[in-house]
């Protein structure tokens, strides 16, 4: 149990991380995608950067995690069809609800009892995709 | 000011940036990596959708660390949010503040108005349960489970950790996510919000 409790740390920086940067707000990815604000392009992009230079120096100096064993980054299946067409339903519910997974549950922490509805949704929309998944193209 | 009135304050996105690295490098260090949809396919395994369809026939102990992580996450919306709020509603553009008052959605200038963070003319408990706004958040929530389970990641696992990972899959996922994202924002929800 106490392997899983740890994962609770992160978790809370997360959730303040999320909303303390407004990238839960509704309004500001409006904005983003209206491209009126360089806000949330310069957290994304901060992240990518960083991110990249992280998996980097993992790589090259290879780094072991807590338990000793090398942290591997697993490349992501090739193809075109998945991916586009996926990321496509993804984005429209993304500027329709103003969320992604993260700030959902991160929102659900405001109290917002909205939320728990989009959740729900979003695991039957998860369960939908397992069902229809070998007649779609990848 | 005191450490927690400088927190409290609205962070600059280089901040948040490297905030959110640091949450990956936490992830990656205990053992685990970043990307929170994954929790929403261990969700139905762990309900059983396991039994009749393939896709969610796993070994989904194996993800907990990752159902903690966003037990986590809730957590700490509700810590910043009551204990770091910031002294004023988010501040948004004033070209995007324009727009709001073209579909009907009113942009909070004090924090008794609100926090700015979800519109209240929909998330609100008053206003969620009218038909309108409860197809939107039903059709939205859908959207988001299947397409991200179908592009096998979120903004997290494609945007972030993918990217990170020079992943070209990643950047073809992130292209899509603008294509439905500009699609919703400039043709779809005004459309819907002003019918």
């Amino acid at each position: 149990m106490n392997k899983l409790i740890k994962f609770f740390i992160p978790g809370i920086i997360f959730g303040i991380v999320m909303t303390k940067s407004e990238a839960i707000s509704w309004f500001r990815i409006q904005e983003m995608f209206r491209f009126e604000s360089f806000h949330m392009y310069g957290i994304i992009g901060t992240a990518v950067i960083a991110g990249s230079i992280l998996v980097f120096l993992i790589k090259r100096r290879q780094l072991r995690n807590m338990n000793g064993e090398a942290i591997a980054f697993n490349d992501k299946n090739p193809g075109i069809a998945r991916y586009l067409l996926g990321g496509i339903i993804f984005g429209l519910g993304w500027a329709m609800t103003g969320a992604c997974p993260g700030p959902l549950f991160t929102l659900l922490g405001h109290g917002y009892i909205s939320i728990l509805v989009v959740i729900v949704s979003a695991i039957l929309g998860t369960y939908i995709y397992g069902l229809l998944r070998n007649r779609l193209p990848h | 000011m005191n450490i927690i009135e400088f927190i409290s304050q609205p962070w600059h996105w280089s901040v948040s940036g490297l905030g959110i690295v640091f949450v990956m490098f936490l992830l990656l260090w205990f053992g685990g990596e970043f990307g929170v949809s994954s929790n929403l396919r261990t969700l139905c395994a762990m309900g059983g959708a396991g039994k009749n369809c393939d896709f969610f026939n796993f070994d989904w102990r194996s993800q907990v660390w990752n159902l903690v992580f966003i037990g986590g996450a809730v957590l700490g919306g509700f810590i910043a949010v009551n204990y770091l709020g910031s002294p004023a509603p988010v501040d948004i553009s004033e070209s995007t503040q324009a727009y709001m008052s073209t579909i009907g959605i009113s942009v909070p200038e004090t924090l008794d108005e609100g926090r700015g963070f979800v519109p209240a003319e929909i998330f609100s408990a008053s206003e969620f349960l009218e038909l309108k706004n409860l197809v939107l958040l039903i059709i939205g929530g859908f959207l988001i489970g299947f397409g991200t389970r179908y592009a096998g990641g979120c903004t997290s696992g494609h945007a972030i950790s993918g990217l990170s990972n020079l992943q070209w899959p990643s950047l073809v996922a992130v292209i899509g996510f603008f294509i439905g994202g500009l699609a919703m924002t400039w043709i779809l929800l005004p459309q819907y919000l002003n019918l």
